[in-house]
């Protein structure tokens, strides 16, 4: 029998010439990612063990200012700092401040610091979205990522793998967002728990690298150890124009055993909305406009969905008009660079002109940290992956799950909207 | 871990995340005594106020899902829980709770049985439960090999120390 993808990248970095499924693995890694509020925890366990001064490897560690910043309060701005210190003191050299980063995981892939065949660990649950380009990348706690800075291996119990299928066109209105809420769907939040997801089918060759970062980063959403992509010409022009480092591409092995294979028909989708209050009660939003859902708030950002392509998508629909009176609209770039290029391509003024407020790039309210922390009774339409009680903020609040797209065109009328009748309506100039 | 632990059940259901048992904004929040005030407050704000040390948390499937903030064990620890018994465990929580010593036990059969207010006692080590209320015993699904080695050595941390020493 083969391997399957993950099986493959897990074995060279265990050293071994196999895996199992189950198997306890000592594996090596290439990375390992902390944000503010992993890394504080982190670096106090460090700190307590024995014979632990120095990380690894300074090179091979990422430290990213993002859910708390610009510090929130003065207990904010003290994680941020004993994070700067610890960077300086162990000549960190990834280490991401205010204004030079952004949200970690839109982060790392845009500075090219991942790559096909790499073992990534990081201290936040959407390490996964790593799996886009090819990588093996997972979310652990901070004890274990305390262990990562220093041994440069973590223990992993090599997960069974389920081969997902996305065959057909997408229908207009449709994105890689639809296509993911589809798929935690279908498996459910616990579907796919202690597995990995491995994706695959021709909607997902013609798909671009920010939709697989997308899908990869929802594979949590499923209760998924990690969700992995094969990496494709694509994805390989991606990692080049970014990075020299070397790099093994790895493929699953053409009689690799799956636990399960899921196939989903994409042709018969129609734009998907996760409802309240898990990620996996999704509906096709035909359903849900039945229920004509008002909205106080939108967010479109986050790591599922702060990318360009995603604020592109989000402009076109907005240009030239003005969001709902009834409504506030809060935007943030996924990074710097997303927040740059968004600046020169006039998408900041598109948004901010409609009545739309552009934050700052970082995590801002998708986990109610700050910057659009919802109120009792309040509901929200968000681009973000989770919508568990009190996600982002009051746990009497509502979250609603959608791309940015369904996200723009909702936020033209105030309540859930089917992007496709805004897309096919005549220009907006 | 050869201590038994006793307290009551506080019995929830299906897929508690780690949203509500420590909400996104105490995250910031790194003192174990204080994090505990805000456990389960997203799911149950009386927590805080009803338990007792050694007090059991009880869960249907799924327990931990979402985030991997390794403060939600931790705020679960300093409220003065002493285990959680569940029908399973998301995989964050899981590793994180045995690397920081949070016991916790996979037991369908006792989680169905157990009723909000049951007195429990747990014997760690052998994964024996007893619903002293019931008059009725259980047994966790064991760890694997390697994870018991970790728990008996401790947790985490000490694991790290004796690899760090064999390459000193
Ligand atoms: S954007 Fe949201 S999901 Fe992503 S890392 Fe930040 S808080 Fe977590």
């Amino acid at each position: 029998m083969g391997m399957t993808l993950t099986e493959k990248i897990l074995a060279r970095h265990a050293g071994l010439d196999r895996v199992e499924p189950g198997q306890i693995i000592n594996a090596k890694v290439d990375l390992v990612l902390a944000n503010e509020l992993s890394a504080a925890v982190a670096i106090a366990v460090m700190r307590s063990m024995k014979g632990a001064t120095r990380v690894f490897d300074p090179s091979k560690i990422a430290l990213v200012e993002d859910h708390f910043v610009p510090a929130k309060d003065a207990q904010s701005a003290k994680l941020a700092r004993l994070m700067k210190e610890f960077a300086a003191e162990q000549k960190i050299e990834h280490f991401f401040d205010v204004g030079r980063g952004g949200i970690e995981h839109v982060v790392l892939p845009e500075e090219g610091l991942v790559a096909p065949g790499e073992l990534i660990v990081g201290g936040d649950s959407h390490t996964c979205t790593y799996g886009a380009l090819g990588a093996f990348a997972t979310g652990m706690g901070s004890t274990d990522i305390a262990a990562a800075f220093v041994l440069g291996e973590v223990w992993l119990r090599v997960p069974p793998t389920i081969k997902v299928v996305y065959e057909g066109a997408m229908q207009e209105g449709v994105y890689a967002k639809d296509l993911m809420l589809a798929t935690v769907g279908r498996l459910g939040i616990d579907g796919a728990t202690y597995r990995a997801l491995e994706y695959h089918g021709s909607t997902i060759d013609a798909l671009s690298i920010t939709g697989r970062l997308t899908m990869a980063n929802m594979a949590i959403e499923a209760g998924a150890k990690n969700g992995i992509f094969h990496a494709d010409e694509k994805a390989l022009a991606f990692v080049r124009e970014r990075t020299d480092r070397p790099f093994v591409v790895e493929r699953a092995d053409a009689d690799a055993a799956y636990e399960r294979v899921v196939a989903i028909d994409v042709a018969a989708l129609e734009p998907q909305i996760a409802c309240p209050h898990t990620p996996d009660n999704v509906h096709p939003i035909s359903e849900v406009l039945r229920e004509r859902v008002q909205l106080d708030q939108i967010f479109i950002g986050s790591c599922t969905n702060g990318y360009i392509e995603d604020l592109r998508i989000a402009a076109k629909i907005l240009h030239g008009k003005k969001i709902a009176p009834s409504l506030r609209v809060i935007v943030n770039p996924g990074s710097q660079k997303v927040w740059m290029q968004a600046a020169d391509e006039g998408i900041l003024k598109t948004l901010a002109s409609a009545g739309c407020v552009v934050n700052t790039p970082g995590c801002g309210a998708c986990f109610g940290g700050h910057m659009g922390t919802l109120g009792d009774g309040e509901r929200c339409l968000s681009t973000t992956n989770r919508n568990y009680v009190g996600r982002m903020g009051s746990p009497k609040a509502e979250v609603y799950l959608a791309s940015p797209a369904t996200c723009a065109a909702s936020a033209l009328t105030g309540s859930i909207t089917d992007p496709r009748v805004v897309e096919r309506a005549p220009a907006y100039s | 871990m050869d201590t038994m632990l006793r307290g009551r059940a506080h019995t929830y259901g299906k897929n508690v995340d780690t949203d509500v048992i420590i909400p996104g904004k105490y995250c910031n929040l790194v003192d174990q005594a204080e994090l505990g005030k805000h456990a389960m407050e997203g799911i149950d704000p009386e927590f805080s106020a009803r338990v007792r040390a050694g007090d059991i948390i009880v869960a249907d499937t799924n327990f931990g899902c979402g985030s991997s903030r390794e403060v939600a064990p931790i705020a679960i620890k300093g409220a003065g829980v002493s285990a959680v018994i569940a029908k399973s465990f998301a995989r964050i929580f899981y590793r994180n709770a045995i690397n920081i010593g949070l016991p916790i036990l996979e037991c369908p059969e006792a989680v169905d049985a157990i009723a909000a207010g049951d007195e429990i006692e747990i014997d760690p080590a052998a994964g024996a439960i007893r619903n002293r209320t019931k008059g009725t015993s259980y047994k966790a699904t064991e760890f694997p090999p390697f994870m018991r080695s970790l728990i008996e050595a401790g947790g985490l941390i000490p694991y790290v120390e004796r690899r760090l020493a064999e390459r000193a």
